[in-house]
């Protein structure tokens, strides 16, 4: 458990069946405001599994989730979320500009087109913003989900997987824009296979192991130099 | 900000859809098959016939066809996993589902309007003797088709069979709307005030689209995230 401050995410005794399977076994930690939290884990560790229920997508069977300590479902603490997941959350048959503006409403966002419009630039597809996604190349639909993502300025950055599908330029992007809201007091929540990308913005590390908590707490120093340290001294075999 | 969202999801959702025209576009053609097979079955020439069997002609083609449109609904949103985005969002469920509602209502009145013209071509018949009235019916008849189908729409987004399961799941559950929606059609059509005891059709449409309305409205949460 992090000490002190506030936290930014709280799972509490938390339990995910899927049938008679538990995906995730009685997790608890909390995550403080302004860290980023590394999760790290086999496929099928429960990574997602967790950020689903994190991000109110999913029930727990059994505990609690709280974000910024209020239930996820809160429509308030969901205001908070920006969610980064498998899928890039963007509807094909709109133009990029189109898709930020929605979502910029749906946040409630004074000024959606302005905001679209800053974001557009910020990820460099300014020049393709009224071009229908479909025709969009994989690396920009990831910007653009990227620009989707960070539309907000969420306090809680929910990441599954960011960096995978990603170019240098792209992973270079996506890390500057979370190291800068890191510094303005945003969490970040990601799960992970890259650990060299995740491991320079990571202030702690989890570790699942068949769902429970094979290791949570500071990232270990040792992990900078070898990304794999952590599964050899906590993971399974 | 519930009615500000729930517009955004609409004008989104109507924004897509005329860019594909894939609901609409096969809802269109499938409306007019129905109408044109309806018209080998019935008598064409004796127009008794025909007025008794209006109602009954236009709401099943509505129906039929009004499926193709709910189908996609929900559906639309499982590309790129837009449905998480959406719900990690602070939308909630019911100012979701009522966006939803509200564009498949305006997308069902587009089939509507298509196909009366088309009936009335067909079978030769004059439709519009009391077209204040037959909109009235027509706007009740489509939000509770609506209402009660983009309800289903979300709770079969999942299932593997969902074209089939959701208008097995819907058409039982639209009898009594689709009984007062075909009486009232039926007597406007063919030029028949509405009166004495043919008002409670009129009353059971207004009552149908509160009560699911209502119901939908307190209950969609619960479908779009168990």
């Amino acid at each position: 458990m992090i000490q002190g401050g506030v936290a930014a995410v709280q799972v509490d005794r938390v339990w995910k069946y899927f049938g008679d399977y538990p995906a995730v076994r009685e997790l608890t930690f909390q995550v403080e405001a302004g860290s980023c939290l590394a999760l790290l884990g086999r496929n099928g560790a429960g990574k997602t599994t967790l950020l689903r229920m994190i991000a109110g997508l999913s029930q727990p069977s059994e505990g609690d989730v709280r974000l910024l300590g209020k239930s996820v479902r809160d429509s308030a603490a969901r205001a908070s979320i920006g969610l980064l997941g498998h899928g890039i959350g963007v509807y094909e048959e709109l133009s990029a500009f189109e898709n930020l503006r929605h979502f910029g409403k749906l946040f409630g966002i004074e000024k959606p087109d302005d905001a679209a419009s800053r974001w557009l630039e910020r990820v460099n597809l300014a020049q393709v913003r009224d071009s229908p996604v479909r025709e969009f190349s994989r690396g920009m639909r990831q910007r653009l989900a990227v620009a989707r993502t960070f539309l907000h300025d969420p306090g809680v950055l929910l990441l599954d997987e960011p960096f995978t599908s990603l170019d240098d330029r792209a992973i270079a992007l996506l890390q500057s824009l979370l190291a800068e809201a890191l510094s303005r007091g945003a969490t970040v929540v990601m799960s992970t296979h890259q650990l060299r990308e995740a491991m320079e913005l990571a202030t702690h590390a989890a570790l699942l192991v068949r769902g429970k908590l094979g290791y949570f707490g500071a990232r270990p120093v040792e992990m900078l130099e070898d990304p794999g340290w952590l599964y050899r001294q906590y993971g399974e075999a | 900000m519930f009615f500000r969202q729930s517009l955004a999801v609409a004008m989104k959702d109507l924004r897509s859809e005329l860019r594909t025209k894939e609901s609409l576009n096969s809802a269109f053609a499938f409306s007019a098959v129905i109408l044109v097979l309806f018209s080998f079955v019935v008598d064409v020439g004796d127009s008794e016939i025909l007025y008794s069997m209006s109602g009954g002609v236009l709401w099943m083609t509505f129906l039929f066809s009004g499926a193709l449109i709910l189908n996609r609904s929900f559906a639309r949103e499982q590309q790129n996993d837009c449905l998480d985005a959406l719900l990690a969002s602070p939308l909630s469920g019911s100012a979701l589902w009522f966006g939803k509602a509200l564009a498949n209502f305006v997308l069902l009145l587009a089939v509507q309007a298509f196909s009366l013209p088309l009936f009335g071509a067909l079978y030769n018949l004059s439709w519009a003797r009391s077209p204040g009235w037959l909109l009235a019916v027509s706007v009740l008849g489509a939000w509770g088709i609506s209402v009660v189908g983009t309800m289903f729409s979300a709770l079969t987004v999942n299932l593997r069979l969902r074209e089939l399961m959701l208008p097995t799941l819907i058409y039982p559950m639209l009898i009594p709307l689709l009984m007062g929606a075909i009486r009232l059609t039926t007597i406007l059509i063919s030029g028949e005030p509405i009166a004495g005891d043919d008002w409670i059709w009129l009353r059971l449409l207004v009552g149908f689209d509160i009560i699911f309305t209502s119901l939908a409205l307190l209950l969609v949460e619960v479908v779009l995230l168990g």
